[in-house]
Order: structure tokens, then C-alpha cells, then sequence
């Protein structure tokens, strides 16, 4: 099984690249962009079989490592 | 008066403090990240400055499952003083042994120069030489030195004087680099034995080279 972790900063939480990002895109003329947010993807292959299992293990991994939830939210994926 | 210094892949900044802490008088020892204990004698402990395993997943994020950090946590719980600079605050933070994080600084650029900080409270061993309200001009030399903390936590850090630092003009006047929240540059825990900040102290030690600055900061531990 493979977990596609999606970890980007808390909404609230002022993203600058994101920002400077959508700057960018204005400056090309792409019209109608409201925000831009950047994060980053983890993608871990596990050996677990169980989904109920995996997405256990999984958060306890993000709640350790992988985010940090003063300022990053995670979403996980389980595929 | 005993000073450990952490050492991890990555660390830059040890001897610098290695240095600092010498000239003033003190016994020091840097301790690798893979021991497990600190030495016994230890008076302050240092966490400082560098890019700890390249800054990888989050500045300080892997540092903190080196073999020495359940040391690190013991020491700081039974009371031991605690000195994070600029790395080592992010791994402090990371540890969960101080308050916030410290993101990506809003101007997306690293950010090495002299800058000035004012003294927000001095109620505490690590700036207790200088008086609330006074600038200090030390350099900070960063990428992810832009503190966060929810408004929530900001009013915990104001009602107990965990603000230690914030980033000013030399007239002592608010002006912020990085975007941190409040503009804070440094803070510690609320039982006031764990301090961490971004500027580097340990850089401003001789005049002759910009600033002796950070004299009255570190002789503050020289105490104890």
C-alpha cells in the first residue's frame, strides 16, 4: 500500500511562496487566480495490508515527523 | 561553570560558541548527537547554530530524534538551563521543549546581516545583564527564522514574559526582517530555563569585528 501525504501550511498561517507565486502568475496576465498555496508531498510505501491499520500508522507519523501542526496540516491518502 | 555544546551533522556554529563561552571564562565540551547522556557537570547547555541533517523535511525536524535529545528533554525538565541559537532554536521548537516554530522568512531570501534587538524582558538568567528596553545590535544569519505562534499562544508568551527579544531599529523601534509574529526574535519557556533566539550572541563577542554585544548576554549564564 502507498501513502500520499499532502502537508501544507495551516490556513491563517501566511504562506510567502504561495504568495510570491500568484504574484508571478499576475504578472503573466493569468487572470482569475484567487490564491496560491505550496506545500509539499511525502510519498511512503508501506508494507501493511490493512487500510484501517495503515492510515493509524500513518498519522502517527505525520503527528510526529512528517507535519508540523504548530504551523502544517496534513491530509493523507491511502492508495 | 561547565558549558556542553550539542554537536549534530550539519551544526556550523560550535566552536564560534565554543569560543565565546572560553573567552569568558568557562569550561566547555562539545558532545556528538549520538551519545546518550550529557556530561554530569553540565552548568548550560547549548544547542547551536548550523543546518542540522541539511535542513531536511523542516529545519531541526530530524535533529530531534538524535540519540542525545531524550538527554536533552530530561535535563531541561529537571530544570537544567537550555540555550537554543538560530538551528538550535528550531530544533527546541521542533522538540516541543519552547513554544511555536519558525517558518520560511516572508521575503523567501536568507537573510545574513547585523541586525538590532530590543530587550523585551529581563526577568530571566539569559538577559538579566541588560535592562528592558535596551538595543542590542548581534547578527542574525537565517532562512527559516520567521516565528510563528497562534494568537492564542502570543498572549501566553505576553501574560508570562517568555518575549525575550524582538527585531527593531536602532532606535528600538519595531522592525521585522522576516515576518516573525510580533515581530519576536527570541523567547523562552515559561519556567524561564529553556531560552531560544535567531541572532547569534556567540558572533558579536568583539567590538573590532561589529559588535560586543552579546558579551552581556552570555555572561548572564556565568553565574549559575
Amino acid at each position: 500500500m502507498t501513502a500520499i501525504i499532502n502537508i501544507s501550511l495551516k490556513t491563517g498561517v501566511l504562506d510567502s511562496q504561495g504568495k510570491a507565486v500568484h504574484h508571478a502568475l499576475d504578472s503573466l496576465h493569468f487572470s482569475g487566480v484567487k490564491d496560491v498555496r505550496i506545500g509539499k508531498q511525502i510519498i511512503v510505501k508501506l508494507d501493511e495490508t490493512d487500510k484501517n491499520k495503515a492510515m493509524t500508522d500513518v498519522t502517527k507519523m505525520c503527528e510526529e515527523l512528517l507535519a508540523n501542526t504548530v504551523i502544517e496540516d496534513y491530509e493523507i491518502k491511502l492508495v | 561553570m561547565k558549558v556542553t555544546i550539542l554537536q549534530f551533522p550539519g551544526t556550523n556554529c560550535e566552536y564560534d560558541t565554543q569560543h565565546a563561552f572560553e573567552s569568558l571564562g568557562a569550561n566547555t565540551e562539545i558532545v556528538w548527537h549520538k551519545k546518550e547522556s550529557l556530561p554530569s557537570d553540565t552548568d548550560l547547555l547549548v544547542v547551536a547554530g548550523g543546518f542540522s541533517y541539511g535542513d531536511y523535511l523542516r529545519s531541526g525536524a530530524i535533529a530531534k530524534f538524535s540519540p542525545i535529545m531524550k538527554a536533552v528533554s530530561t535535563y531541561a525538565n529537571n530544570g537544567g538551563k537550555v540555550l537554543g541559537i538560530c538551528n538550535g532554536f528550531q530544533v527546541l521548537t521542533e522538540a516541543g521543549l519552547l513554544p511555536g516554530a519558525l517558518k520560511r522568512n516572508d521575503g523567501l531570501h536568507f537573510i545574513s546581516k547585523h541586525h538590532n534587538l530590543k530587550v523585551i524582558n529581563n526577568d530571566n538568567i539569559f538577559l538579566e545583564k541588560l535592562n528592558n528596553g535596551d538595543v542590542v545590535n548581534i547578527p542574525i544569519a537565517h532562512h527559516d527564522g520567521n516565528y510563528y505562534i497562534d494568537s492564542d499562544g502570543l498572549k501566553e508568551l505576553e501574560d508570562n514574559n517568555q518575549i525575550l527579544l524582538k527585531y527593531t531599529a536602532c532606535d528600538g523601534e519595531i522592525l521585522n526582517p522576516n515576518g516573525s509574529v510580533d515581530s519576536i526574535a527570541g523567547v523562552c519557556n515559561k519556567e524561564k530555563n529553556v531560552f531560544g533566539l535567531m541572532p547569534h550572541p556567540e558572533r558579536a563577542m568583539e567590538s573590532l569585528l561589529g559588535s560586543d554585544d552579546g558579551l552581556a548576554m552570555l555572561q548572564g549564564f556565568l553565574k549559575a
